[in-house]
């Protein structure tokens, strides 16, 4: 390791790769925090509420892994990153996961040398343009300046739809969401385009959303989901099976209201082996009996965490859709807990 | 008178090497170089091993892929189609063209402010004054965006253009200034000489580099006239000929137009664009490096002593030309060498274009396509070599320059 120290401090960042190899569940337990890498700021996933504490569907995500590891939701050190150094970031140790509506790719998952660890949200990317620009589908915006966020790959599906279908465009490319958002409300571009599911929050916190449309096509299978750096399979499977505890939870019925109760056992064997009443699967990922449950504790199950933050009720309004319980024709199925 | 006998040949111990003065600076450098060795060795071998370790090899194959991104400011031809190779040479285009444009504006504004700095007209100097002590004290990249945004919003978009009563009107119905950049008419040759675009200018560059001789040819001559007669003869009207009858007639020859830019759907087409972005760092790179520029000027006049001036002054000549054929002359040897350095410091600042969005080579090779291939280690260092050998070149020319206007001894 300690070569790696000087290493890393002798060369440019990205170097280090190789420093973070195994046991990044033992660092976790012996720092007492979790690294957690998140966006800079995309209200709804990720951002900083009034009181300066961080909330959102993918900090949920961060509070439960910290509480299921340390049986604390608060002991979360929240990383801002960009589209463009959060992989730097992930790779180099500087955050032990990264829960930033990120992409699941064959080529960041194989030649990138990450592992995603689930899928926390089932997106596609869209397009929004003011509702004066009288536009009413992606095919009409030939010549249209595109607000793309740099580093994603929405702006690799960008280049591809527009040239399939043969209009061109001017692509404006930005760092973060906050600058997107003032570039498109200074009419710097004519369109903004990310995953539907970012369009819907940054619109939410716009002075007047209902000036502003989002286009019907949806051009790309954007599966939004947590990572961790490959090799370190041990870290791996305790992300993938916090994420699946939650979403297991819902299948289940069990919540934050009712979670007490359920975990002094029920006559259900799989809530009590996911509760940690019966059964070691807790000690088989090197984690207290009672980490599923503190992991659904800290801010519900799924079902619980998308409604708070990013569900109807909320202003940036997303329905379920794909990510609804695979029981009720969406797309999230938990493999069992046994 | 003795004869010389041969100093005893002493036999070499390897005490020697440290106990003997002749020695021991070798030993000692010999010493400092192997450890050197050993340190780059070892670092070598640690990252070799590490990025093994890491499953990561260095390969530089990604070059050849499918880029897969669009570049909005591009001197080449360019699409998603091309390679990242092409994109990074888009990239460095840009940064050289961001380079040139600024150093050519920073001088221009810095040999102005730093002569009006010394002007004796209170107002003009303290506000020179104020104009470097501002900009010199405010990190360029903090300027690169306030300059952006201002840009960005104030200026009208495109669509304020539209409608029967617009809120914002193009300048002579030829030039647009818009939040995305400036629009202005391009010159265009509806029956060129050859069908390529780039060669038909490079004709009009020739003919212009022919003007410039031939201009050399009858300044010369005038000389020679002055120094046999003492009368210089009046050049002026041949000289007007010279540079602009051979440049109209090709440019009428070849048909020239005018493409002036037009609201179509979304954005202006036609005309030639310049960026947003561009604008903004060309402007922010110019008036940044401009005020280190006009501090260097002033270091530079004042270095000439004032005697120079007053002698000049003696002779009848004018403020005016004192300044150019006197003061000027001799103090830019003092000034370029300095010079050098805020060229190098404007390429190399070139690269916070990322701010902005304008895409030079830290935004495409160092950007997205390091990004989109993870090859963080191999694009860092093309980089690297990039800027080494930009700054080296620029280096070289100045210092080819320098040696010209340097103070020659004879």
């Amino acid at each position: 390791m300690k070569n790696t120290v000087i290493l890393g401090a002798l060369t440019i960042a990205g170097l280090s790769a190789g420093a973070a190899a195994a046991g990044t569940l033992d660092d976790v337990k012996a720092r007492g925090k979790l690294n957690c890498g998140v966006t800079t700021g995309l209200v709804g996933f990720a951002a900083p509420n009034a009181s300066g504490e961080w909330e959102g569907f993918d900090v949920a995500v961060c509070r439960a892994v910290a509480a299921a590891v340390l049986g604390d939701s608060n002991a979360v050190e929240f990383v801002p990153t960009t589209g463009k150094t959060r992989f730097t970031a992930l790779a180099s140790g500087e955050i032990d996961m990264l829960a930033r509506n990120t992409t699941w790719t064959f080529s960041r998952d194989v030649d990138l040398k990450f592992e995603f660890t689930g899928v926390n949200y089932y997106d596609g990317q869209g397009f929004m343009v003011p509702k004066e620009l009288g536009v009413s589908s992606a095919k009409e915006l030939d010549g249209a300046t595109v607000c793309i966020q740099t580093g994603t790959t929405t702006e690799l599906n960008l280049a591809d739809f527009f040239r399939s279908n043969n209009i061109s465009y001017e692509p404006v490319p930005i760092e973060t969401n906050a600058e997107a958002q003032q570039q498109y409300l200074a009419g710097a571009c004519d369109v903004y385009t990310t995953d539907a599911s970012g369009l819907a929050a940054t619109r939410a916190t716009f002075e007047s959303p209902d000036a502003h449309t989002l286009l019907p096509e949806i051009i790309s299978k954007e599966p939004l989901g947590p990572l961790v750096r490959h090799g370190d399979h041990a870290w791996g499977d305790v992300v993938r099976w916090t994420l699946n505890a939650l979403i297991s939870a819902e299948e289940l019925g069990v919540t934050s209201a009712n979670i007490g109760e359920m975990a002094a056992g029920t006559t259900n064997p799989e809530i009590n082996r996911l509760l940690g009443s019966e059964g070691t699967l807790g000690e088989m990922l090197g984690l207290s009996a009672d980490w599923g449950k503190n992991a659904i504790a800290a801010g519900g199950n799924y079902g619980e965490v998308f409604a708070d933050n990013i569900g109807e009720a909320t202003p940036i309004g997303l329905a379920r859709g794909l990510n609804a319980q695979w029981t009720k024709g969406g797309l999230l199925y938990s493999p069992p807990f046994r | 008178m003795s004869t010389l006998t041969d100093p005893p040949q002493e036999q070499f111990r390897l005490s020697m090497l440290v106990n003997d003065t002749r020695y021991r600076s070798l030993t000692f450098q010999a010493i400092a170089a192997l450890v050197l060795a050993l340190a780059i060795w070892y670092l070598g071998n640690n990252l070799i091993q590490n990025l093994r370790a890491a499953g990561l090899n260095i390969s530089y194959n990604f070059l050849g892929d499918r880029s897969g991104y669009d570049i909005a400011q591009r001197l080449i031809d360019y699409d998603s189609q091309s390679s990242h190779a092409r994109a990074a040479v888009v990239g460095i285009l840009n940064t050289l063209l961001v380079a040139f444009l600024a150093c050519i504006t920073a001088t221009i504004f810095g040999v102005v402010a730093g002569v009006l700095r010394l002007s004796n007209n209170w107002l003009v100097s303290k506000l020179m004054a104020v104009y470097v002590e501002i900009f010199r004290n405010i990190p360029v990249l903090i300027w690169i965006i306030i300059i952006f945004t201002i840009m960005t919003a104030v200026m009208p978009g495109p669509r304020e253009f539209r409608g029967d009563d617009p809120s914002a009107s193009m300048l002579f119905d030829l030039f647009a200034f818009t939040n995305r950049g400036v629009y202005t008419p391009m010159p265009v040759f509806t029956s060129g000489l050859f069908a390529s675009t780039a060669l038909n200018w490079l004709l009009v560059l020739a003919v212009l580099v022919g003007s410039f001789f031939v201009m050399r040819q009858v300044n010369a001559n005038a000389t020679r006239k002055q120094e046999e007669t003492g009368i210089r003869p009046n050049t002026l009207l041949i000289s007007l000929a010279v540079w602009i009858v051979p440049v109209v007639a090709l440019m009428l020859i070849m048909g020239l137009t005018w493409e002036v830019p037009e609201l179509k759907g979304f954005n202006f087409k036609g005309g030639i664009k310049i960026g947003g972005p561009l604008i903004a760092l060309w402007f922010a790179l110019s008036i940044y490096t401009g005020a280190f520029i006009a501090e260097n000027v002033r270091a530079g006049i004042q270095a000439i002593s004032k005697g120079q001036t007053e002698a000049a002054a003696a002779l009848g000549l004018r403020p005016g030309r004192i300044m150019n054929l006197v003061v000027l002359p001799q103090a830019l040897r003092v000034i370029i060498p300095p010079l050098i350095s805020n060229f190098l410091n404007i390429t190399k600042n070139s690269s916070l274009a990322i701010a902005v969005g304008y895409a030079d080579i830290t935004a495409t090779l160092g950007g997205v396509t390091l990004n989109q291939t993870g090859r963080a280690i191999e694009c860092v260092l093309l980089m690297m070599l990039f800027y080494l050998t930009a700054s080296l070149l620029i280096s070289m020319v100045m210092n080819v320059y320098n040696a010209s206007v340097k103070l020659k001894e004879r």
